[in-house]
C-alpha cells in the first residue's frame, strides 16, 4: 500500500510556494492581513472563502499581477517578487476564462509558447497533446464565441496548462458553469491534474466544490486564514464556529464548561437540562465560555428517550425538510434554540410518522460534535 | 503593472496636445476678450512686450479691461441675441423631442429582425455632409420652392408662404439636422426596457396609455434628457442654419460672433461674445455631465 | 415578441423617414436636372456633372479636403485611441479630470469657439495661416470623437485579457499589440472613418483657421450657395452623398462579416 499524500504533514518537506507573512492594503483597506502559508508540489489546492475575503488578490499576488505591501512569497526558495507575471513559471485561469476573442482554439492555447520561442514543431505537438487531453481536438479552429461554457473553460485549462507552470492558478474556474457540468468538471479536473502532476490552486466560494477536488483547503475570513486542514479535517474538526458555519450544516449551541473528566469536559447548554458529554483534546477551566458543534447526520432523532445515548435532549419538531434520500428535521429546545437532525431515509419516510410539533429526543454520542473555544 | 517611461510619455502626448491647443486658445481668447480694438496687426490692443521685461508685463496687464463686456451688456443687440438663441434652441429641442420620441417608439417597437436597417438608416444622414443637408432646405422652403409649389399645386394655399429666411425655416433646419441625435438615446433606452413590464402594468390594470405614460415614459426618461442635451447644446452655438436658412432678423449668438470677426473684424468683441456664450453653456453642459455620470453609476 | 409594425409605429416611421430623406433624394433628382433655375424641372440631364469636373476651384478644394481629411483623421485616430486608453486603462489619476473635460469639451464646444479660439493661438504663436493650421484644427476635434467611440469599446474590453496575455508571457506594449488592439480594431476604424467624415464635413472651423490658397470643398460650396442654389452644387452634393452612402453600407457590411466570422 502506498502511504497517503501528504507532504504537509512532513516537516522535512520542502514546499513549491512560501508565502511569508504577507500583507496587501489598498489604501487603508487591509485586503490581506499577515498570511503565511506553504503549498506543496502535487498538491490540489484550495482557498476558500465568501466574497471579499481577499482569496482573489492572494492568487493575484502569486500571479504577479499585485505586490504584496509586505511579507515574501517564495517558489523553490526564490523570491518571486521582482519576476513580472511573464517571466514566472505560474500561468492563471482567470474567472472570464479571458480567451483572446480574435483567436481560433488552436492559436489561443499556441500564444504562450509562441511568446516563449518555443520551436513551430514543439508548439504543434504540444498543443495537439493538451487538446487531445481537454477533449478539444474536434474545435481547434473556432472562435471563442462558438463554444459552449464548457469547452471555453478547457480552452481556458488548456492555454494554461500548455506551458507547463510550476503552478496553475485557477480563479474561481467552475463558476460559470452549470450545477451538472460544474460536478462532472470537477472530476474532469481532478483527473487532468493527477495525469500531468502540476500543482495547482484553485480559488473558489463554493465549500463543495473546494471539498470535491482539493487534498487541502485553506479557509480565509477578512484577508486572514481562519483554517488549513484537508476536507475531512475541516469538516470533522473545525477549529472555529466560522469555520463550522461554512463548510456544510452544523447546529451550533453555546454553553458553559463545567467538569473534565475521561479526556472530555462536560457543557452547560440549558437549566434543567444534564450537561452534555464531550470528547475533546481541549482542557479549558471549568467556566470558560465554548460552543458545541454538531453535524446533523451524527444527531439521531426518536419518539421515546434512547436508553443508551451519550447525549440526549428533549424538544419538539419546528421543520421537516423532506430530501427525498434524507430528512432533516429542526427540533426546538425547550429554551427555543433549534437542533439539526438527519436520518437517511432507508424507510419510506411516511413510516416513520414523526411529524410536526411532535415531542422527541434527539440524540448524539459524545464523540460526535466538537467542542470550539473561539 | 511596471510601465515604461516610453509608454508613459505615449500615454501623455494626447494630453499635452489637448493642453496646447484646446485649454491654451481659451486662455487667449480670454485674454483678448480683455483687450481693445486697434488698426494693427493682430487688430488688438495691448500685446504682451517681454522684451520690456517685468514692467512690460505690468503694462500688459494694466491695459486689460472689461470694455467689451460692459459694451455687450449695455447694447441690446447681444443680449437680445443671447436670449434668442436661448429661445430657438429650446423651441427646436421640444419639436425634435415629440418627432424623435414616436420615431425612436416605433423603431424599437419594430420587429427584431428589421432594428438594424432602421437604425442605419437613421444614422446614414448623419455621416452626409451637415452643409449639404441643410442647403437642401433651400430648394425646397424657397418662395418659389417645391414646398410651395406642391401646396399651390393641391390648392391648400393661395399664395406662397414666405417659410425661408424666417425663425420657421430655422427650427425646420435644427430640428432636420440634430434628429438622430435625438432618436438614438431614446431608442437606446427604449430598446433594452423589458417588454414583460408593459404586461405586468397591462396584469395590473393599466390600459396601454396608461403604460405608457407609468411606465414606458419614466423608463425612457435618461434617454430623453441625453438627446435634449444633445440638441441643445450645438443648436445655441449654430451657425450655419440661422446663416443660410434664417433672415436678417434672426438674432442667433454663433452667427453674431461670426459676423464680429469676419465681417467687422472686432477680435476683442468676438471673443468675449464667444466667453459669454461659453458661460451660457457651462449650465447645461456640466447638468449634462452629472447626467451622464449618474447614469454610469446607476448601470 | 413583435414581428409586425403596428398601424402607429409604421406611420411614425413612414414620416420620419421621408423627412430624413426627402430632402436629401430632392436633391439628389434636381441635380439632373437640364435646366439651370434649379427649382423647374426641365428634363435629365448629367450636363452639371460634367461642368463639376471642369470647374478648377472645386476640384483644387476638394484635393484640399481630401488630404486634410487623410492627414487628420490618421493622426487623430492615433491620439484619440492612446487617449482613450489614458482614459481608461493606464488610471492617469493625477489630472485625470481635467483631461476627460477636455476629451469631452470639444463635443459639445460650439464649432464657432472652437475656430475663434484655436485662430488666435494660431495667430499668437505667429502661425502662417493654411493647409497646415486646418489640418492641426482638425486633428484636436477629431481626436476627440475618435478616442469616445475607442474608449466605449474599451470599456467594454475585458481587462483580464490583458493580462493572461502578460501571463502567457507577454509585456505589457506586446500584450497591448497582440491582444487589445485587434480586439478593439474594429472601433478604430470606426474612429477613423468618424474624424475622416467629420474633417470633410467642417465648415465653420475650417473657415477660422485656413489662410490663402487653403480653401476646403465645405468652404467653397458655402460660398456657393450664399449667392443661391445652383445645379452644379446639386451635383456635387449628390457625389458627396453617393461616396459616403457607399463608404457607409460597405463598411456596416464588413462589419456584419466580421461579426459572422
Amino acid at each position: 500500500m502506498t502511504p497517503p499524500f501528504a507532504p504537509w504533514a512532513d516537516p522535512d518537506a520542502k514546499p513549491l510556494i512560501e508565502i511569508r507573512n504577507v500583507t496587501k492594503r489598498f489604501g487603508a483597506f487591509e485586503a490581506v492581513r499577515d498570511l503565511s502559508l506553504a503549498i506543496h508540489e502535487r498538491e490540489f489546492f484550495a482557498i476558500l472563502g465568501p466574497s471579499g475575503c481577499g482569496k482573489t488578490t492572494l492568487m493575484r499576488m502569486l500571479a504577479g499581477f499585485e505586490t504584496p505591501s509586505e511579507g515574501e512569497i517564495l517558489l523553490d526558495g526564490q523570491d518571486l517578487s521582482p519576476i513580472p507575471p511573464a517571466k514566472r513559471p505560474v500561468n492563471m485561469m482567470f474567472q472570464s476564462y479571458a480567451l483572446f476573442p480574435h483567436l481560433t482554439v488552436e492559436k489561443n492555447i499556441a500564444f504562450g509558447l509562441k511568446r516563449e520561442g518555443t520551436p513551430k514543431a514543439e508548439i504543434a505537438e504540444r498543443v495537439t497533446d493538451i487538446m487531445r487531453l481537454v477533449q478539444l481536438t474536434d474545435f481547434a479552429r473556432r472562435k471563442p464565441d462558438q463554444l459552449s461554457g464548457g469547452q471555453r473553460q478547457r480552452v481556458a485549462l488548456a492555454r494554461a496548462l500548455v506551458k507547463r507552470p510550476r503552478l496553475l492558478l485557477l480563479d474561481e474556474p467552475l463558476g460559470a458553469l452549470d450545477k451538472k457540468l460544474r460536478q462532472e468538471t470537477q472530476f474532469e479536473l481532478m483527473g487532468i491534474q493527477e495525469t500531468l502532476g502540476t500543482t495547482f490552486v484553485i480559488v473558489t466560494h463554493d465549500q463543495e466544490e473546494a471539498m470535491t477536488v482539493s487534498s487541502r483547503i485553506a479557509v480565509m475570513r477578512a484577508g486572514e486564514l481562519a483554517q488549513v486542514a484537508t476536507p475531512t479535517d475541516l469538516y470533522e474538526r473545525p477549529d472555529t464556529r466560522f469555520v463550522a458555519d461554512f463548510i456544510g450544516e452544523v447546529t451550533i449551541l453555546d454553553g458553559i464548561v463545567t467538569a473534565a473528566s475521561r479526556g472530555g469536559v462536560g457543557l452547560s447548554v440549558m437549566e434543567g437540562a444534564p450537561d452534555l458529554r464531550i470528547i475533546t483534546p481541549h482542557t479549558p477551566p471549568a467556566g470558560t465560555q465554548a460552543w458545541l458543534a454538531l453535524r446533523p447526520e451524527k444527531v439521531s432523532i426518536s419518539r421515546e428517550r434512547p436508553a443508551d445515548a451519550d447525549n440526549a435532549l428533549a424538544g419538539k419538531v419546528l421543520d421537516i425538510a423532506y430530501l427525498g434520500n434524507i430528512s432533516t428535521y429542526h427540533v426546538a429546545l425547550p429554551d427555543g434554540s433549534i437542533i439539526k437532525a438527519q436520518e437517511s431515509n432507508r424507510q419510506r419516510a411516511d413510516r416513520r410518522g414523526i411529524t410536526w410539533e411532535d415531542p422527541v429526543w434527539v440524540a448524539w454520542e459524545e464523540d460526535a460534535g466538537v467542542l470550539l473555544l473561539a | 503593472m511596471t510601465r515604461t517611461l516610453g509608454s508613459r510619455i505615449l500615454v501623455a502626448l494626447p494630453y499635452l496636445w489637448l493642453l496646447v491647443l484646446f485649454l491654451a486658445p481659451f486662455l487667449i481668447v480670454l485674454k483678448i476678450s480683455l483687450s481693445d480694438l486697434a488698426v494693427s496687426r493682430p487688430p488688438y490692443t495691448p500685446h504682451l512686450d517681454l522684451t520690456a521685461g517685468w514692467a512690460g508685463i505690468k503694462a500688459f496687464f494694466a491695459a486689460l479691461d472689461f470694455e467689451n463686456y460692459t459694451f455687450l451688456a449695455e447694447d441690446s443687440l447681444y443680449i437680445n441675441a443671447y436670449l434668442s438663441s436661448l429661445k430657438i434652441a429650446g423651441i427646436s429641442t421640444l419639436i425634435t423631442l415629440l418627432i424623435g420620441y414616436s420615431i425612436a417608439y416605433a423603431l424599437a417597437r419594430a420587429p427584431r429582425r428589421w432594428r438594424p436597417t432602421l437604425v442605419m438608416l437613421v444614422i446614414l444622414p448623419f455621416w452626409t455632409s451637415f452643409l449639404i443637408r441643410v442647403y437642401a432646405w433651400i430648394g425646397i422652403l424657397k418662395t418659389e420652392g417645391l414646398l410651395n409649389q406642391a401646396l399651390l399645386s393641391i390648392g391648400l394655399i393661395a399664395e406662397p408662404l414666405t417659410i425661408m429666411n424666417t425663425n420657421t425655416a430655422v427650427y425646420i433646419g435644427i430640428v432636420y439636422s440634430y434628429l438622430p441625435f435625438m432618436i438614438l438615446p431614446i431608442y437606446a433606452t427604449l430598446e433594452k426596457m423589458d417588454e414583460s413590464l408593459l404586461e405586468a402594468a397591462a396584469d395590473l390594470g393599466s390600459s396601454r396609455l396608461a403604460a405608457f405614460f407609468l411606465v414606458t415614459l419614466p423608463l425612457s426618461m435618461p434617454g430623453i434628457v441625453a438627446g435634449c442635451f444633445l440638441v441643445f447644446i450645438p443648436a445655441i452655438g449654430e451657425f450655419v442654419i440661422p446663416d443660410l436658412l434664417g433672415g436678417s432678423n434672426t438674432l442667433m449668438i454663433g452667427k453674431t460672433l461670426w459676423v464680429e470677426f469676419f465681417n467687422n473684424r472686432d477680435w476683442p468683441l468676438a471673443s468675449a461674445v464667444a466667453i459669454l456664450l461659453l458661460l451660457l453653456l457651462i449650465v447645461p453642459i456640466v447638468l449634462f455631465q452629472r447626467q451622464q455620470m449618474k447614469q454610469e453609476i446607476g448601470t | 415578441m413583435t414581428n409586425r409594425f403596428s398601424w402607429f409605429n409604421a406611420t411614425s416611421l413612414t414620416l420620419g423617414m421621408a423627412f430624413l430623406y426627402l430632402p436629401i433624394l430632392i436633391l439628389v433628382i434636381y441635380s439632373f436636372n437640364e435646366s439651370k433655375l434649379v427649382t423647374v424641372w426641365g428634363g435629365f440631364s448629367t450636363k452639371w456633372y460634367g461642368e463639376l469636373f471642369r470647374n478648377e476651384a472645386f476640384l483644387s478644394a476638394a484635393w484640399v479636403t481630401l488630404r486634410v481629411g487623410l492627414i487628420s483623421a490618421t493622426v487623430a485616430t492615433l491620439l484619440g485611441t492612446l487617449a482613450a486608453y489614458a482614459l481608461v486603462r493606464a488610471g492617469m489619476l493625477k489630472g485625470r479630470t481635467l483631461f476627460s473635460g477636455m476629451i469631452y469639451a470639444p463635443l459639445v464646444m460650439p464649432e464657432v469657439i472652437t475656430g475663434l479660439s484655436l485662430l488666435l493661438l494660431f495667430i499668437s504663436i505667429g502661425m502662417d495661416r493654411g493647409i497646415t493650421t486646418i489640418i492641426l484644427a482638425h486633428i484636436t476635434f477629431g481626436m476627440c470623437f475618435a478616442s469616445v467611440v475607442v474608449s466605449s469599446r474599451l470599456v467594454a474590453f475585458d481587462a483580464s485579457l490583458e493580462e493572461a496575455a502578460c501571463d502567457l508571457g507577454c509585456t505589457p506594449v506586446q500584450a497591448f499589440f497582440s491582444v487589445t488592439l485587434p480586439v478593439i480594431a474594429p472601433a478604430i476604424v470606426a474612429a477613423w472613418l468618424l474624424a475622416f467624415t467629420l474633417s470633410l464635413d467642417d465648415l465653420v472651423i475650417a473657415s477660422f483657421t485656413s489662410g490663402p490658397g487653403a480653401t476646403t470643398l465645405p468652404m467653397k460650396i458655402y460660398s456657393q450657395v450664399r449667392l443661391g442654389v445652383t445645379p452644379e452644387i446639386n451635383a456635387l452634393s449628390t457625389l458627396l452623398i453617393g461616396f459616403v452612402s457607399i463608404g457607409v453600407i460597405l463598411a456596416s457590411l464588413a462589419g456584419k462579416r466580421a461579426a459572422v466570422e
